[in-house]
């Protein structure tokens, strides 16, 4: 009897340790496929811009300090995310120039009554909100899938689980640029873990 | 109602999800014990039945009727989206011409990327009245259609909120729920209608004979004559309860797929100002019909049922009415609005 009882024990603890684990690693795959989203909207973005700096700067001669703004941030951008081992952080400093930089270039576009009326300009307008927009729901995706995959580690009893699991905390996307956002920034990944996505 | 105390939308999502699983559970216990409730009193009547004589022993009357409900189900999946999109007259936008649609796929783009599922493809109804609606069973075949009225009465914050909610309805795989409730209401109304018509043909067959069978029904317990007569009410009462447990779960998954486009666009006021002015335009959306009533954003019959809150509104309606639905969404945006400025 006791012998059964054990053996029924022992059978529900491997399937809690088979669920928990494989529930770490869906959340793991997960937060990476999350990350891969953003990536693609990234590229998108700076694909983008060469062209949106085409159609605007003939009509722009006096602003070539803000074109020249959006163009070197998007090359620093590109390079930052093409370089191998880029932490979230970095490409989330990288991008937020390039987001203060995009941000002042369509004010003055604002300021160009004409030049806003062609179509090609407010084609690209419509372009460059809508893939601003992918990036920040994409982020929003990767920040909530994140927060799920770091909650998961850290409760008990998955928490056991997580280092067989290969589970690190996973580096969330923080807004860094202050008009955004004026808090401290809280760092929820203990140290400097690598980026999940990997 | 304490509904209104969990503002917070993933506590709201979680209560709607928690509602719709124990109406669901009502519901499939109920048609069970419509078709398996049958075979229980066949079992009682023969129990006591001579050795060479009929045992009911295998359930067949609720095998049969599952069968039967499952056969529905499985024809209304195979056809039902097509079907639906077809009597709306809807045309797939396949590459954006124009600047509205243009918008359009990028705003239904950004709410897939969101969500994190796969772009459903997207259809258009030359209908003026604001309406949307998703179909489709899974994620991976997903539709979504609107009508030129909401693409030109929507700002695109608006827009963006109302596709939000469709993908919500997506992701909840919500179209495959109330596909399978509707079979299940569709095969207890047929069902309920042969049995209806088998008592009084039963009537006049029991007029007949019924001084032969007297001595054998005085053997009956008071367990299978109670089970007898509730069973039976149950199947008189089947097609009304059925539908009601049908729209209850219905309007839990509209309070959900609200909160659904909450967390997508985290612009729950939004939705709200897109609801309102859906609500004020008048006509009802022609091309939209009945059946598929409940998949839309707001009901596109513009029953007035929608309009106030009250027991007639809760009970019959497809949508919850319109004024709780944008007084929660407003809650949510109120509590987004308070978590900013208290970590501010």
């Amino acid at each position: 009897m006791g012998f059964i009882a054990l053996l029924v024990v022992l059978a529900l603890l491997v399937f809690w340790l088979i669920g928990a684990y494989n529930k770490l690693i869906g959340l793991k795959n997960q937060v990476a496929n999350a990350w891969k989203q953003i990536d693609v909207q990234l590229k998108r973005r700076h694909d983008l811009i060469p062209n949106l700096v085409n159609t605007v700067k003939g009509a722009m001669q006096f602003e070539r300090e803000t074109l020249e703004a959006v163009v070197s941030a998007r090359n620093k951008a590109i390079q930052v995310q093409q370089a191998p081992g880029t932490s979230v952080g970095q490409t989330a400093a990288a991008e937020s120039q390039l987001t203060g930089a995009l941000g002042r270039l369509l004010a003055v576009v604002e300021s160009y009554p004409d030049l806003k009326a062609t179509g090609n300009v407010a084609q690209l307008q419509e372009e460059l909100t809508s893939t601003e927009n992918k990036i920040a729901f994409a982020r929003q995706l990767y920040n909530d899938t994140a927060t799920q995959y770091n909650t998961k580690q850290q409760q008990f009893p998955t928490n056991l689980v997580a280092g067989m699991a290969g589970a690190a905390p996973a580096e969330l996307w923080e807004i860094t640029d202050q008009a955004e956002r004026a808090v401290p920034n809280v760092d929820l990944s203990f140290g400097t873990p690598p980026r999940a996505a990997t | 109602m304490s509904d209104f105390e969990s503002t917070n939308l993933f506590e709201q999502q979680d209560a709607n999800r928690r509602r719709t699983r124990w109406l669901v559970v009502a519901f499939i216990a109920f048609f069970g014990w419509l078709g398996f409730g049958g075979d229980w009193i066949l079992y009682e009547l023969t129990r006591d039945a001579p050795p060479n004589a009929y045992r009911h022993v295998f359930p067949w009357a609720g095998i049969a009727l599952t069968v039967f409900a499952g056969l529905l189900a499985a024809y209304a999946w195979k056809t039902g989206p097509n079907k639906v999109l077809w009597s709306a007259g809807a045309r797939e936008i396949e590459t954006a011409s124009g600047d509205s649609e243009t918008r359009l796929v990028n705003v239904v783009e950004e709410m897939a990327i969101a969500s994190g599922l796969p772009r459903p493809r997207i259809w258009l109804i030359p209908d003026p009245d604001p309406n949307a609606f998703a179909t489709g069973l899974d994620a991976e075949h997903a539709h979504i259609a609107v009508t030129d009225g909401l693409l030109a009465m929507c700002s695109r914050d608006e827009l963006q909120a109302v596709i939000a909610h469709e993908m919500g309805h997506v992701k909840n795989l919500d179209v495959r729920l109330m596909t399978f409730l509707a079979a299940l209401v569709g095969a207890v109304a047929l069902m309920s209608d042969g049995v209806g018509r088998m008592l009084r043909g039963g009537a006049r067959f029991g007029a007949l004979t019924g001084g032969r069978s007297r001595g054998k029904r005085d053997n009956l317990g008071p367990l299978v004559v109670v089970l007898i007569a509730v069973w039976l009410l149950s199947w008189l009462i089947a097609p009304f309860v059925t539908r009601l447990l049908a729209l209850g779960v219905s309007r839990k998954r509209e309070f959900l797929a609200d909160a659904m486009s909450a967390q997508f666009t985290r612009n729950p006021l939004a939705l709200a100002s897109a609801l309102e002015k859906i609500e004020h335009a008048e006509a009802p959306t022609m091309s939209i019909k009945r059946g598929s009533a409940h998949l839309c954003i707001a009901d596109p019959l513009g029953r007035k049922a929608s309009l106030r809150e009250g027991t007639l509104a809760d009970i019959f309606g497809t949508h919850p009415p319109m004024a709780i639905r944008v007084a929660r969404l407003k809650a949510m945006g109120y509590q987004e609005a308070k978590a900013l400025s208290a970590s501010a």
